[in-house]
């Protein structure tokens, strides 16, 4: 029991915050600009490699120095939307699918280019876990990476319910049309989309490249379970996607334990296939989502 | 010495380029025409590629088969199986919608390769399959085998071509358009929407088998690592865009367009300064990725635009 919580629920909850966080920016894309962003996990590589840079000239730890990661981020969203998204914004949506598609690649040879193609580590060495009552082992970094995407959770929830911006956004998710009727700027609630989506997705792979080791496929090898999470969460649902991201994390993980027989349920080999199989049973039985999101 | 040299580089390009004929005209099938977000072809190369290994190569005790048979049972084989990969794909996906469609595409690909991958007994996992033996292999050596293979691989594109313009042509075609465009009035008219999307994918998925297929009798070896995966589905995509899709003729033009500009862009970068050289396919990657935004923005119908074929009354 305590292994389970130690090796398999633990880590699920860690990676299940890499996907959560990656997830509310691919949901809100999705909602608000109505395509799937396929470019979202290696925007994701684009912020974290941000910080590596910032670590290499600043003696800080990592986790302070993402403001760095996150501007880059910024500056890369904003640019891809503004030359590649936006003419193609009347079209229908598919063709902004395929641009992403491409964005995708060119995030990825550019940061093959700019920091090789190999493994980087953010901070050398192995730090002591936690131990907790002499009994729950946890890792440092899981433990931070846990309660800072709690904390951003909330932050956004905040957000989105009391602030006046947040309350557009969510009004352009649910009902466009009503939206720009009733006189809200779609432009600059597309820019935020882009600002907050951007900004989680840099955290989100910062926490991945600091668990494992940074390298150029970092983000999109984490794509498919950010999709699973966006789309159990429900479409343009960000809470749902932060739910959806920790529910595929510890599923992940979870269905690698020795749950019948001695043997893993699922060989570890093909956990990333578990997120898959959630997400096309979900868009048979219920496309919304656990949290009635939108049906595009 | 020099310009025989180049003609034997001129047709390796036209080799690759045939089969990357083959996958476009096949995602023009998917794409062009039924309007399916088709993300994980290269998926369906890797499965027409291993099948036709297995079926081809002779007995062994580190994968499954070797069957021995002659290379165009293997062929057949790679259709039929990347078919019915395509089948079990499309009974489940098809009724989901583009953005849907296109990330459980990627999906699939992903899993197709981590059994590829995984199941050592197979595939021979990462170690590979190797003496997958070439058409006429016996009867020409060395260079002129090159020929040989050149001749195969585009009388294929030659009859794939004319199996797409058939299908281009008739009226499951036209059905097919009117699906694309407007599915709601496709269904008025009386049109199985599901069933004739299911067939697109299937089609599509069979070609692509097909097209893995001669590259893994080209390259004689095939291993996960062989093929960057997204790379080749990526490419194929730039290609269907660039050359026009709809258009079976375009979608040829494409490949080998955008393949001559891959393959040349490489003699290019080979004269950068040493440092540079590891990093050239990066550059090269850059690119396409540039070319795909601007074909997007400013060259949509792409270099042969799709026509509708002309409507034939019988006379009376």
């Amino acid at each position: 029991m305590i292994d389970f919580i130690n090796l398999y629920l633990v880590p699920g909850l860690t990676i299940g915050s890499v996907y959560a966080l990656g997830a509310v920016g691919i949901s809100m894309i999705f909602g608000i600009l109505r395509f799937a962003h396929f470019a979202h996990g290696d925007l994701m590589t684009i912020g974290a490699y941000g910080v590596l840079t910032a670590v290499w000239f600043i003696p800080l730890p990592p986790l302070l120095l993402l403001p760095f990661g996150i501007a880059l981020a910024f500056v890369a969203a904003l640019a891809v939307d503004r030359f590649f998204y936006r003419p193609l914004r009347k079209l229908p949506t598919i063709y902004t699918v395929i641009s992403s598609f491409g964005v995708a690649l060119i995030f990825r040879s550019l940061a093959q280019l700019t920091w090789s193609s190999g493994n980087q580590v953010f901070v050398p060495g192995v730090r002591p876990p936690l131990v907790l009552f002499d009994t729950f082992r946890i890792a440092t970094l899981h433990a931070q990476v846990i309660v800072i995407t709690l904390v951003i959770a909330v932050a956004l929830h905040v957000f989105l319910t009391r602030s006046q911006l947040g309350r557009a956004m969510r009004a352009v998710s649910d009902e466009p049309e009503l939206a720009a009727v009733a006189g809200l700027d779609t432009e600059r609630v597309v820019r935020w989309t882009w600002v907050i989506g951007a900004a989680l997705a840099a955290t989100a792979g910062v926490f991945a490249g600091m668990d494992t080791s940074m390298h150029p496929n970092l983000g999109w090898n984490l794509l498919l379970p950010m999709f699973a999470a966006a789309v159990l969460g429900g479409i343009g649902k960000p809470m749902g996607a932060i739910a959806g991201g920790l529910i595929i994390g510890v599923a992940e993980e979870t269905a690698t334990y020795t749950w019948f027989s001695d043997e893993a349920f699922i060989p570890s080999s093909y956990k990333s296939a578990v997120a898959f199989f959630i997400m096309v049973t979900l868009l048979i039985f219920r496309p919304q989502g656990l949290f009635k999101g939108r049906l595009l | 010495m020099e310009l025989t040299g180049l003609l034997f580089y001129l047709m390796s390009v036209l080799i690759a380029g045939g089969i990357y004929a083959i996958l476009c005209l096949a995602l023009n099938i998917q794409w062009g025409m039924g309007g399916l977000f088709n993300a994980g072809i290269a998926g369906f190369f890797a499965v027409g590629a291993y099948t036709s290994a297995i079926v081809t190569t002779a007995a062994t005790e580190k994968h499954l088969g070797g069957f021995d048979l002659p290379i165009p049972f293997g062929l057949a084989a790679a259709a039929i199986v990347a078919g019915v990969t395509g089948w079990a794909v499309a009974k489940i996906c098809v009724r989901l919608k583009s953005d849907y469609l296109a990330m459980a595409s990627v999906g699939i690909a992903e899993i197709l390769r981590l059994v590829i991958v995984n199941e050592q007994w197979l595939t021979n996992g990462s170690l590979g399959i190797s003496g997958v033996p070439r058409p006429f292999g016996d009867t020409f050596q060395g260079r002129s085998s090159d020929i040989a293979y050149l001749t195969v691989v585009w009388v294929i594109v030659a009859v794939v071509y004319i199996i797409c313009q058939r299908l281009n042509d008739s009226p499951w075609g036209r059905t097919l358009r009117a699906i694309r465009d407007n599915e709601a009035s496709a269904r008025a008219a009386g049109k199985d929407v599901d069933w004739f999307r299911l067939q697109t994918f299937v089609i599509g998925c069979a070609i692509m088998g097909v097209a893995g297929a001669l590259s893994a009798h080209y390259f004689k070896f095939l291993s996960p690592s062989a093929t960057e995966p997204l790379l080749v589905t990526f490419l194929v995509w730039v290609m269907l865009m660039a050359g026009g899709s709809g258009n079976n003729r375009g979608a040829i033009a494409g490949a080998i367009a955008i393949w001559s500009l891959w393959s040349m862009t490489e003699i290019f970068t080979n004269r950068l300064p040493p440092e540079w050289i590891t990093r050239s396919s990066y550059i090269r990657m850059l690119l396409v990725g540039l070319l795909l935004q601007f074909v997007l923005q400013k060259f949509r119908s792409g270099l042969i635009p799709e026509k509708s074929p002309p409507i034939r009354f019988r006379d009376k």
